[in-house]
């Protein structure tokens, strides 16, 4: 059996839950005030999953870099790997908000798009 | 000198959805002046997600945040001018501002909405000992040589102070390779939002110390390292708590200050709480006409409010625009019956901290925050005597806003009503 800790984000009582699971099956779930803690110590331990944030460099544009997120929510493992994919590249600019910068990033089948205007 | 109805000072979130609003209503000459190269404010900077869920209803990083108002903006034929420094204000509403391309020039408004932001409190404010080297960074100044400029100013980093832009940092640093170590917070409870100590600090396993703070910078040219130590009750270092951090950056993310030079050149009325305009139910100050919203009156958490907050703001203005100026003169109707809003046991501030029952809303959000932590505690709300309002809480912090709603019906059923009192009770 395995136990993590974690602290609920579902509001500003951050409840620390200590969850239970053997396999990767939740057996239990404690030290939550409400539903919306059960709800989110289950996604945690099963699937984490984070949208991630980072930025790209741009070639002739008015900013050496544009902002990026990824489209959807991508497993939380993937994190590193998504940034250090949007290091090795760079796009020309214009770039605007919602294009497409990179498909399938880190192969989790998300697409990475700008999050800013950077105009040539 | 060029007329305007309405001079918004900033472009900011605030600016912008004041703007917005204010043409909305009815309000054609409107214009917006802006110091940086384009409008957005700090939102461009800021490119984390979890922006505009009350707003949008669903998460944008800060620049699409922005995007969405600038739009609106552009769509409007909202004027605006950028790289432009407002350098003062005269109480009759006389902006002074200068740019490259027209020099000084002055703009005769006949309302003006404040919206200058907030800064970053600074080393100079925390009197650490230690040398000045290089290498010590506000958070805000890291997120933009990061996220604008493209370059990483440090490897091995301390963090001082756990606000949200210290939090938002530590990932960001971390995500670009650097090595964040801790991150050190002097009160005993975290001044940063629950789900970015999760997701910034947890996620990638970064120590956030409580009640810790930095009491020595070393380091001549470059910071080479800081020292740590435990504080007490009272804030300051225990002796034997001391740990050595080796580190060449130390950011600090110490708090905000809201921007009032121009506000108080031009004579307005300042809350020593907020160290922003004190402002009634219409976000209008001391001086008629001038109204404040965003975090130049008060510093906020979520930039959602701060829109809610700006446009209210600017419809109060395009009113009174409207309304061609009440009285003749900027004097005050010293007769209008004001009713006082008093912060007790537990509540720090009230925005607005007054009410004119003849010009009160329907409805009134009274936004405030809270001076510590406080468990299953009570939000209550007093009109005179009488109590309420009576809301349970499971928690209250002084890192997040909290906000009440008043109607014009309780206001207006007693005549004789002096003052409304806030006040987090235990039972």
């Amino acid at each position: 059996m395995e136990i993590r800790n974690l602290t609920c984000i579902g509001c500003p009582m951050g409840c620390p839950l200590t969850v239970k699971l053997e396999d990767t099956e939740v057996i239990s779930i404690e030290g939550n005030s409400c539903k919306r803690g059960a709800v989110y110590g289950k996604k945690e331990v099963t699937n984490p999953t984070r949208i991630v944030t980072t930025t790209v460099r741009v070639s002739g544009g008015t900013e050496p870099v544009v902002s990026v997120k990824t489209k959807e929510d991508i497993p939380k493992d993937k994190i590193f790997a998504c940034v250090r994919a949007m290091k090795e590249i760079t796009v020309p600019a214009p770039v605007h908000i919602g294009d497409v910068i990179l498909r399938d990033v880190a192969h989790t089948g998300v697409d990475m798009i700008a999050t800013k205007n950077v105009e040539i | 000198m060029k007329n305007y109805d309405i001079v918004i000072i900033g472009g900011g979130p605030a600016g912008l959805s004041a703007a917005v609003a204010a043409r909305k209503n009815g309000t054609e000459s409107v214009l917006i002046l802006e110091r940086d190269d384009k409008l957005g404010g700090i939102l461009n900077q800021c490119i984390h997600n979890g922006f505009g869920l009350h707003t949008f209803q669903e998460e944008l990083t800060g620049p699409e945040y922005a995007g969405r108002f600038i739009t609106q903006a552009e769509e409007l034929r909202i004027e605006y001018k950028l790289h432009t420094m407002v350098m003062d204000i005269s109480a009759d509403e006389v902006v002074t501002a200068m740019n490259q391309e027209e020099g000084m020039f002055q703009i005769q408004a006949k309302a003006v909405i404040l919206a200058m932001g907030c800064r970053e409190r600074s080393r100079g404010a925390l009197n650490i000992p230690g040398y000045r080297p290089a290498g010590i960074f506000s958070a805000g100044t890291a997120q933009r040589l990061v996220n604008i400029e493209g370059y990483l100013p440090g490897r091995k980093v301390v963090i001082l102070g756990s606000g949200d832009i210290g939090l938002i940092m530590a990932r960001r640093m971390t995500l670009e390779g650097a090595d964040v170590q801790v991150v050190a917070e002097l009160m005993p409870y975290s001044g940063g939002l629950k789900r970015n100590i999760v997701q910034c600090l947890d996620d990638f396993g970064i120590p956030l110390k409580l009640s810790h703070t930095v009491i020595d910078i070393k380091g001549k040219e470059r910071v080479e390292g800081i020292t740590l130590a435990e504080v007490n009750a009272e804030g300051r270092p225990i002796p034997g708590t001391e740990e050595e951090y080796e580190c060449d950056t130390l950011l600090l993310s110490v708090g905000l200050i809201p921007e009032n030079e121009l506000s108080r050149g031009m004579g307005i009325e300042m809350n020593p709480v907020t160290s922003g305009p004190k402002v009634n139910e219409s976000l209008e100050t001391n001086i008629e006409g001038v109204f404040a919203c965003g975090n130049v009156l008060h510093v906020h958490d979520l930039v959602d409010f701060v829109s809610e907050e700006a446009a209210m703001a600017g419809r109060n203005a395009s009113l009174y625009v409207q309304n061609a100026c009440r009285s003749q003169e900027n004097t005050k109707n010293l007769t209008e019956k004001e009713i006082i809003l008093f912060s007790e046991k537990g509540v720090r501030y009230t925005v607005p901290s007054v009410i004119r029952p003849d010009h009160m809303p329907e409805e009134l959000t009274v936004r405030f925050r809270v001076g510590g932590v406080y468990k299953n505690c009570y939000i209550s709300c007093y009109l005179d005597g009488e109590r309420i309002l009576h809301r349970k809480r499971p928690v209250v912090a002084p890192g997040e806003m909290e906000q009440i709603k008043l109607t014009r019906e309780q206001i207006m059923k007693n005549l004789l009503l002096q003052k409304i009192t806030l006040k987090i009770e235990e039972e």
